[in-house]
């Protein structure tokens, strides 16, 4: 493992071994539905609480992971999982069962990518043997939190996104396939956005700084991957992020798709941007980009989680919205 | 570069649709009226009162099983506007944060949108007492 740049990293060897993911009945009935490892049509999986589901759909992704890698939880010497709810606990309730060590981790929807750069860097470098890299969120749990309750009558413009329910985990050691090759972590953005329901917009130059940062530290350029998946920038944010990569010079529309376009049919289901949350990205990278990776479908795929690190308490105290954005490199050999 | 990529709310969608359900809503509350005041026999502020009962009434059972919010997602000011949405507000937190407990949660959280209607509507009168009052006495 070696540093090829300000907060670039470029591993020996180190993979993905194994991953799952959960989802809600909306995620269900979308274009991913039938790829996703286990869907809950009840939207409390048969929890009291949406808090209890959503720690229920981290546990059960989890679980599955560790199924599916052939080890039990005693074998994993770290979790590294995040949420949205306030102080993470969704994954610190969830995980109790599993007794593995946890570091919890907060970016926002970023948490996917920076819980699995953290779960690479700590397995490549030999202080782990093997790791996990988890996360979730879910539709009724972040409404109540960040916007309002679940059967108030409101309209929402056509920029916001609807939060995924789904939680994703990933197992990751040596050896193995799907080779996570680099990675670069994220500089806090801010270009004005202070619009809690265009959360894209704000994310767009998180992502735009990343890889652009990312292509520079690997000497890459996008003709160099199969895909550049963004983790939920929807459609308002996707196009942004286009054209602001395109602005220095560098096009990623050939390659470019976007987790919270891909997780929801935006036609059919009433969704407006598209989707968005921790378990965006997760659900999309283990039932869509992961698999076709595996399948030898495609070869390389740069995965960039992008986070609005926004607050209830910073929103309505009228601050902008910072956002963040982590790439991770990941390759089939 | 934002503003551009962000598509703008419909309003020739939604301004029609707000208008519908808005008015509709104020022809019932008006239909309930002439039944209270003409079939029932009270008198036009009774009347009135058992109108807002009966919109407030139908709108936290719509709101309970989740009917009100589908029908404001295309209603908008349509069904905020009337007495309704301030029903709305005071029922779906009460429901939402029952799993904090009836105290910290119900209690304390049942106004959490509706509270500042209440705050200003409440200041609001009494600058209008207070200007009523002044007229009243010097002019």
């Amino acid at each position: 493992m070696k540093r090829i740049g300000r907060a670039s990293v470029a591993f020996d060897d180190v993979s993905i071994t194994s991953f799952a993911c959960v989802g809600g009945k909306m995620e269900g009935d979308g274009p991913l539905g039938g790829k996703i490892d286990k869907i809950f049509e009840d939207t409390l999986a048969g929890e009291e609480t949406w808090e209890k589901a959503e720690s229920r759909l981290v546990q059960e992704a989890s679980n599955l992971c560790i199924e599916k890698s052939g080890y039990t939880s005693s074998d994993f010497d770290y979790i590294f999982s995040g949420d949205l709810l306030n102080q993470c606990t969704a994954s610190s309730f969830g995980l109790i069962t599993l007794g593995i060590p946890l570091i919890g981790m907060y970016g926002a929807c970023s948490t996917m990518a920076s819980t699995l750069l953290c779960a690479a860097v700590f397995t490549d470098s030999g202080a782990a043997e093997r790791c996990i890299a988890a996360t979730s969120s879910h539709f009724a749990s972040s409404e109540r939190q960040f916007r309002n309750p679940l059967r108030y009558g409101g309209q929402r413009p056509p920029t916001a996104q609807r939060t995924v329910t789904g939680a994703g985990a990933m197992a990751v050691e040596r050896g193995g396939r799907l080779r996570i090759t680099r990675a670069t972590a994220g500089i806090i953005t801010d270009l004005g956005i202070a619009d809690a329901n265009n959360m894209g917009a704000a994310m767009a130059p998180a992502a735009a700084s990343t890889i652009l940062r990312h292509f520079d530290a690997a000497g890459t350029a996008p003709e160099d991957y199969d895909r550049i998946v963004t983790g939920d920038l929807g459609t308002v944010g996707a196009q942004l992020l286009r054209e602001l990569t395109h602005r220095e010079g560098i096009d990623i529309s050939p390659v470019h798709c976007d987790g919270g376009v891909m997780i929801f049919d935006l036609k059919a289901q009433d969704v407006h941007a598209g989707g968005s949350g921790c378990g965006c990205s997760a659900t999309v990278m283990c039932s869509e980009i992961l698999p076709s990776l595996d399948r030898g479908e495609t070869k390389r795929v740069l995965f960039v989680g992008t986070g609005a690190l926004m607050s209830p308490t910073s929103s309505q105290q009228g601050n902008n919205i910072p956002a963040v954005a982590h790439a991770v490199e990941i390759e089939r050999i | 570069m934002a503003d551009r990529a962000s598509p703008p709310s419909p309003s020739y969608l939604n301004y029609p649709k707000a208008f519908a359900v808005g008015g509709l809503i104020c022809c019932i509350g008006q239909a309930l009226t002439d039944f209270f005041s003409n079939i029932v026999g009270k008198d036009i502020q009774q009347a009135r009162a058992c109108t807002s009962i009966v919109l407030i009434g139908i709108t936290a059972v719509l709101t309970a099983i989740g009917c009100f919010s589908a029908i404001a997602k295309h209603a908008g000011a349509g069904t905020v506007v009337p007495i309704t949405g301030f029903a709305n507000a005071v029922v779906s937190p009460a429901i939402e944060f029952k799993s904090e407990g009836q105290i910290f949660g119900v209690g304390a959280k049942m106004f959490i949108i509706a509270g500042p209607v209440i705050v200003y509507g409440t200041l609001a009168g009494m600058i209008y007492g207070i200007v009523y009052w002044a007229t009243q006495r010097f002019l």
